[in-house]
């Protein structure tokens, strides 16, 4: 599996140690899908499915554009298909956009994640599976805020877009980004995209998207997949990509405050137990009673 | 018949007494395999199971046991623990009870408000855990629940199983603490003793009963 | 493309309209991102559907399958009477002052000379009024009731906007934003491209659809410039070599054309192909056929081709009448062609009547299918349900599967559409026993020679002398035939004034065209292609992505025909003097002494722009033709006809039903719908994720898009009760087919004549092998009748029903008519 050790580690799930983070190598690196440049062909999701040899079944129509119809442990991207009329136009818009993992700067995957190493951050931004740790507990599933990571029914382990970080580590831009016709997937360091992204922002507000922007969300502490939104005021309009996400609550607090307090909690009962019996004393049955017992059973 | 040692007084069946350590022997497990999975520094203990995935896998599994045998224990039981007044005096006693005072106590039947609050408050929070265990089982159960919901489970099952633990460390405390309370489950009875000290209501029943107290 | 997909960087304002680039060229689109990104500009959709393409335009208009001639005719009748071309360029590289012959008029949708009997025109009419001199009159004024411009004028001022909305059903206004949108690049330094592909061609009058939009382009000046152009996206990686080689029935390499029988010698040959020029001191390049001719025989007979045998010219068919794709069809279905050779096609599912060309295929007595797939046509005779419901105990054709490589595994070159001769390497070795199609035709070759070298016959002459200089002869090398195809020296050339010297010496391989001759010395296998492979070594192998000017030519990446020319007609670009309309844009400018920049000048490189020789170097006029002349069978302008099957009678000539002139078979005649039983518009296409029938056979492609489906509005699925997803039958007065439903806003019925029109779309993908599920030939369903001068099928609007329906039945079941089999 991934060997990390010219990539370093930001984070690594169930671990109490730090990772290994001395190298300063690290550009945060991002890829920046441009929603108004795609045109929903596909190249992208193909190009990942060769690049990773991953061989998706071949499914049937079931009236929509989207195939397969959802994420699955072989397709890690997925374009979705949304139409939408614009109440302010009134003209159609076919809104497509390409679903996959955005590589939380603060993932709530690799934070729900319970088998150390399963689930790691490298320094640049890119957040990975590492199958061989993976125990397919299913926990990154209910951490992760977009509704990314998939099971496989064969092996139970947990699959989703790795951001091509073997690409990445040699300096490849990630398959997906390699094989866009239209340059609506970009790669480089965040910032790069970030600077990118505001020039095509102007660009769709010029041509009347007032709304246009960039979809970082602050949530998640940024991402390292970003879009470029005609609509960015309403991201939900993308086949729900969510408005403010953010690790859940019930998450946040299983994986935050929850367990140290439960472990000392549990701690303590111990200790209570062991002061209260250093303190009062066994509960001895005295010979009055064994007496009192006779007695009542008529034997003495 | 031979002189007289301490009256024995029988108070669990063998049946009664497989059914407890079946019971126990699940929970302690159940509880090393969530607790491994629970923090991280406690993953260690998945090699007790055969590493990670067997860890996963096997963890539910116990539960299935844990439920089977909790129900048997449930059923032979519960008639026992409906609260009464005597229940609330006992309470309002606690601090006799800790102090070993238990002369102060009301006369206690086959179980003391303690022991009831462990029996309930068991069955509730292994209610809890099976329900959403279920939830989280996702290798046959994901397609049935939403996102939401399996993240709402995942919580409770953490919050039940810490309630489970902490409830199950003043059971094993008391057990020790109470001192003449093992061999009820190990061998099946207690002396008269012990009887006429924690459970004297249920010691003159048996001895009024029609059943006798057998000597063993 | 008289353009190439580079320059379309270069756009300011860029059309899509009978095609969808985004869908069925989606690496070629990456061009007009880069225009929307870096030069600001906007992308126009006019399409029946919002596909792809117009997900990312800037502006949308819905449009009729089949009623472009009428929108497009609406857009110059927009531009005519609102005085929005670019005066100067129209005044001096269009035929617009020309004045035309007494006698052309049109009336009634009928333009002189029509005779419904034979369906067609006697031309006469269609031409210039000459002067004593012989050549055209012409009036620079534009006020002669007789000139071009004028008669222009009057032709289309019947496409009023309201006349649009009627025959289109495109609203009114949106009509007009996409005409103001045009109009807006009459600017002498704005420029606007026309990307158009099946959409325009698949029409019983496709040719005159994309002549129409020819003629807003040369309105606007958008004709030879950068950004601009009329720009054919063609649909295989080869396509524009299938046709510059000449592989139509009725062709020749390099646009020559095959001999007919009306010409039965040399002379009576090129009596027709003088191309004498129409105006004084223009070039009418033409006028070399003879030398192309010539050249071309030399590459093929070689010494067998001599002066006194007028170059072997008894050696090429001559035709009665064309033999395309559907007569070929036709004459299997009558029993009288038995063999068939079928290469790199899959006709069951690409002619027009599958139906049809089942039972056709089912009488040949052997076929031959040389092909890297397990096509459906090698396997006609299988019986797979309703998929293809054929007899095999019926029938006898004998099937032979000759394996070829793919691209992927032989070497050679693809034209583009950008006219780009692209060299390409194996990046695999074949499979087994596959071999490449020039292999397999070399060893058919060779062995029918060696048969009628033993055997004699009626005419051995063209296959035994035929020209086989191949180092390996059953394995000629792609680099060995490029040559070829390039041409050489044969003999010394030397100079007509000392004929001492040497000027090319034999052996030479040719620079360009300009060098043939006439006489013999030269061998050229296509005239176009000249330059392409020379001493200096392959140019179509060249891959320097240097850009000067950022022009989007790269001029030394691969070669493009002609001579390297990178956009055609480039003289345009500048004005009369010969300086840039578009400053900022220049392509081709005259320097004092010659033609600079960018590109390869379509022009005389020193000729100074005074002496007033026209751009268009091809045409007799030199200018180019905003009235066609009898270059087209329909007439000399543009004029809208319905489909052969429409939901309307046509509101600007109720009396034509279809094309006039289009030719059609009786029973095929007999085969159409009207719109009382089949009141819905269909039009098929191609998927993004699919190529043609091919990319079923690929596992990714079939898990991208794995099932057949319709697209139809949610107004004409509730009328239905049809529900999202599920199956429906879908009939012409031909066949039926099934597939799922897909039920968008994309698609929306549309108000035409009064009455409400719904259209659904068929994407055209499936058949019944590979890997993805199996669905019908969508040629199940069309009309067989093609366009007037192409024979393209009229696939892109046609007339249907759709109801609910069950699964089809996959499994082998008796074969029965299918039209009578019970529903469902």
């Amino acid at each position: 599996m991934a060997t990390y050790q010219s990539l370093d580690l930001r984070r690594r799930s169930a671990s109490t140690e730090p990772p290994p983070s001395i190298r300063d190598t690290a550009v945060e690196v991002a890829k920046l899908i441009d929603v108004s440049k795609c045109i929903g062909c596909k190249a992208c999701q193909v190009a990942c499915l060769e690049w990773n040899n991953l061989k998706e079944e071949v499914g049937v129509n079931v009236g929509v554009y989207d195939n397969p119809h959802d994420l699955t442990e072989h397709t890690w991207t997925l374009m979705r298909f949304t139409e939408w009329v614009n109440p302010e136009t009134e003209n159609l818009e076919w809104l497509i956009r390409k679903d996959g993992c955005m590589h939380c700067d603060d993932p709530g995957c690799l934070k729900a994640c319970p088998a150390p190493g399963a689930i790691v951050q490298y320094s640049n931004g890119i957040v990975d599976f590492v199958s061989e740790n993976c125990i397919g507990c299913g926990y990154c599933v209910k951490g992760c805020p977009f509704n990314i990571p998939r099971i496989s029914e064969v092996d139970r382990k947990a699959y989703k877009c790795t951001l091509c970080s073997d690409r990445v580590a040699v300096g490849q831009a990630p398959a997906c980004a390699k094989a866009c016709p239209t340059q609506a997937i970009y790669f480089g360091s965040k910032e790069d995209m970030v600077e990118h992204a505001q020039g095509r922002i102007a660009d769709l507000k010029e041509r009347g998207f007032a709304n246009a922007g960039l979809y970082d969300p602050p949530g998640v502490g940024g991402t390292h997949v970003m879009y470029v939104l005609h609509h960015n005021d309403r991201p939900e309009l993308y086949a729900g990509l969510p408005n403010k996400p953010q690790i859940a609550d019930s998450v946040a607090l299983w994986k935050g405050l929850f367990k140290p307090l439960s472990l000392g909690g549990i701690a303590l009962a111990a200790v209570l137990a062991f002061v209260h019996y250093v303190s009062a004393g066994p509960n001895e049955v005295t010979d009055e009673d064994e007496d009192n017992a006779k007695r009542l059973s008529g034997r003495s | 018949m031979a002189p007289e040692k301490d009256a024995v007084v029988s108070r669990y069946t063998t049946g009664a007494r497989l059914n407890h350590w079946i019971t126990a022997a699940s929970l302690i497990l159940l509880a090393l395999s969530g607790f491994a999975l629970f923090h991280p520094s406690l993953f260690f203990l998945t090699s007790l199971f055969g590493g990670g995935q067997m860890t996963r896998i096997i963890h539910p599994f116990i539960g299935v046991v844990l439920v089977v045998s909790f129900l048997g224990l449930f059923l032979r039981f519960v008639r026992y623990n409906w609260p009464n007044a005597d229940d609330f005096r006992w309470m309002g006693r606690i601090g006799a009870v800790l102090s070993n005072d238990d002369e102060r106590l009301p006369e206690v039947g086959r179980y003391n408000a303690g022991q009831k609050i462990y029996f309930w408050g068991m069955t509730w929070t292994i209610i809890a855990l099976v329900t959403s265990g279920v939830v989280i089982w996702d290798v046959y159960f994901s397609h049935y629940f939403t996102i939401e919901q399996r993240r709402l489970a995942v919580v409770v099952h953490a919050v039940a199983a810490v309630a489970a633990v902490l409830l199950w460390i003043v059971h094993a405390y008391a057990a020790v603490w109470v001192r003449g309370t093992v061999r009820a489950m190990m061998r099946g009875n207690v002396t008269g003793g012990w009887a006429w000290r924690h459970h004297r209501k249920w010691l003159r029943q048996e001895v009024n009963g029609e059943k006798r107290v057998p000597a063993e | 493309m008289t353009n190439c997909w580079g320059d379309i960087k270069s756009s300011d304002v860029i059309v899509i309209m009978g095609g969808n680039a985004a869908e069925a060229h989606p690496c070629g689109f990456k061009w007009v991102t880069e225009a929307k990104a870096h030069n600001k500009a906007k992308l126009i959709v006019v399409d029946p559907r919002f596909t792809r393409s117009a997900s990312v335009a800037d502006f949308y208009c819905p449009i009729r399958p089949g009623s472009d001639i009428a929108f497009l005719g609406g857009v110059i009748n927009y531009l005519l009477s609102n005085d929005f071309i670019q005066k100067e360029y129209v005044n001096a590289y269009t035929n617009a002052s020309y004045i035309v012959k007494e006698g052309y008029g049109f009336q009634d949708g009928l333009f002189t000379g029509y005779s419904e009997e034979k369906r067609d025109y006697d031309k006469a009419s269609w031409d210039y009024e000459l002067g004593e001199d012989g050549f055209a009159k012409v009036d620079p004024t534009l006020q002669d009731p007789r000139c071009v411009y004028q008669l222009m004028k009057v032709h289309f001022s019947r496409y009023t906007p309201e006349m649009v909305e009627r025959v289109c059903g495109s609203p009114k206004d949106k009509f007009l934003k996409v005409a103001e949108y045009m109009a807006s690049t009459a600017k002498p330094d704005k420029a606007m491209t026309s990307m158009y592909a099946l959409g325009w061609t698949q029409h019983s009058k496709g040719a005159q659809n994309i002549r129409c939009m020819a003629m807003i382009q040369l309105l606007l000046g958008n004709i030879g410039v950068r950004g601009g152009g009329m720009n054919a996206l063609r649909g295989h990686s080869n396509i524009q070599g299938l046709t510059d080689i000449g592989l139509m029935s009725n062709l020749m390499p390099g646009y020559l054309t095959l001999p007919t029988q009306k010409e039965p010698d040399l002379a009576s040959h090129m009596s027709t192909r003088g191309f004498k020029p129409l105006r004084p001191g223009q070039v009418s390049f033409w006028q070399n056929y003879k030398k192309f001719f010539v050249s071309f025989q030399k590459a093929m007979w070689g010494k067998a081709a001599t002066a006194e045998n007028d170059w072997a010219y008894n050696y090429l068919p001559k035709l009665d009448v064309a033999y395309d794709m559907m007569r070929a069809f036709d004459l299997m279905y009558q029993g009288k062609m038995t063999g068939y050779i079928c290469q790199g096609f899959n006709p069951l599912m690409s002619a027009p009547d599958k139906a049809k060309n089942l039972k056709a295929l089912a009488k040949l007595k052997f076929l031959v299918v040389i092909d890297p797939l397990q096509t459906e046509t090698a396997r006609f005779w299988e019986n797979h349900g309703e998929f293809n419901n054929s007899d095999p105990a019926s029938i006898q054709t004998e099937v032979f599967e000759l394996p070829a490589t793919t691209f992927a595994e032989d070497e050679g070159s693809l034209t583009n559409s950008s006219r780009w001769l692209q060299w390409h390497y194996p990046g695999q070795e074949p499979p087994y026993e596959t071999r490449t199609d020039i292999d397999i035709m070399a060893s058919i070759h060779l062995r029918l020679k060696a048969l009628y070298q033993a055997e004699g016959g009626a005419f051995p002459d063209p296959i035994v002398n035929l020209t086989w200089n191949y180092q390996v002869p059953d394995h000629p090398t792609p680099e060995e035939i490029a040559k070829e195809i390039n041409g050489r020296v044969l003999e010394d050339i030397t100079d007509p004034v000392d004929l001492t010297k040497v000027v090319l010496a034999a052996g030479k391989q040719l620079d360009g065209f300009a060098q043939l001759t006439d006489d013999g010395k030269t061998s050229c296998g296509c005239w176009i292609y000249a330059g392409c492979f020379t001493d200096a070594g392959n140019m179509m192998a060249r891959r320097d992505t240097a850009d000067p000017g950022e022009t989007g030519l790269s001029p030394k990446w691969a070669w493009a025909w002609p001579a390297n020319r990178r956009i055609l007609y480039n003289r345009a670009s500048s004005d009369v003097n010969g300086k840039p309309w578009a400053p900022q844009k220049p392509l081709v400018q005259w320097n004092g002494t010659r033609w600079v920049g960018f590109d390869v000048p379509d022009y005389g490189p020193t000729v100074a722009p005074d002496k007033a020789v026209g751009p268009f170097i091809m045409n007799q006029e030199g200018v180019a033709r905003l009235f066609a002349r009898g270059m087209m069978r329909e007439g000399p302008f543009p004029e809208h006809y319905e489909p052969f099957e429409s939901p309307i009678v046509n509101p600007m000539s109720p009396k034509i039903k279809g094309n006039p002139v289009a030719r059609m078979f009786k029973e095929d005649r007999d085969a159409l719908g009207d719109a009382k039983d089949f009141p819905i518009v269909a039009t098929t296409y191609r998927l993004t994720e699919h190529f043609h029938y091919w990319t079923k056979h690929v596992r990714p492609n079939a898990v991208m898009q794995p099932e057949a489906f319709i697209e139809m509005s949610e107004q004409l699925a509730e009328e239905k009760g049809i529900q999202n997803g599920a199956w429906v039958k879908v009939s012409s007065n031909r066949n039926y087919l099934k597939a799922k439903a897909l039920i968008t806003k994309r698609l929306q019925p549309l108000q035409v004549d009064g009455k409400t029109v719904h259209v659904i779309g068929i994407p055209i993908h499936w058949g019944f092998t590979g890997e993805a599920k199996k669905g019908f030939g969508v040629n199940t369903l069309g009309p067989v009748v093609g366009d007037a001068n192409s024979e393209t099928p009229e696939f892109k609007a046609y007339l249907v029903n759709v109801e609910p329906s069950t699964p089809p039945n996959e499994t082998p079941m008796a074969a029965a008519s299918p039209a009578s089999k019970p529903q469902g």
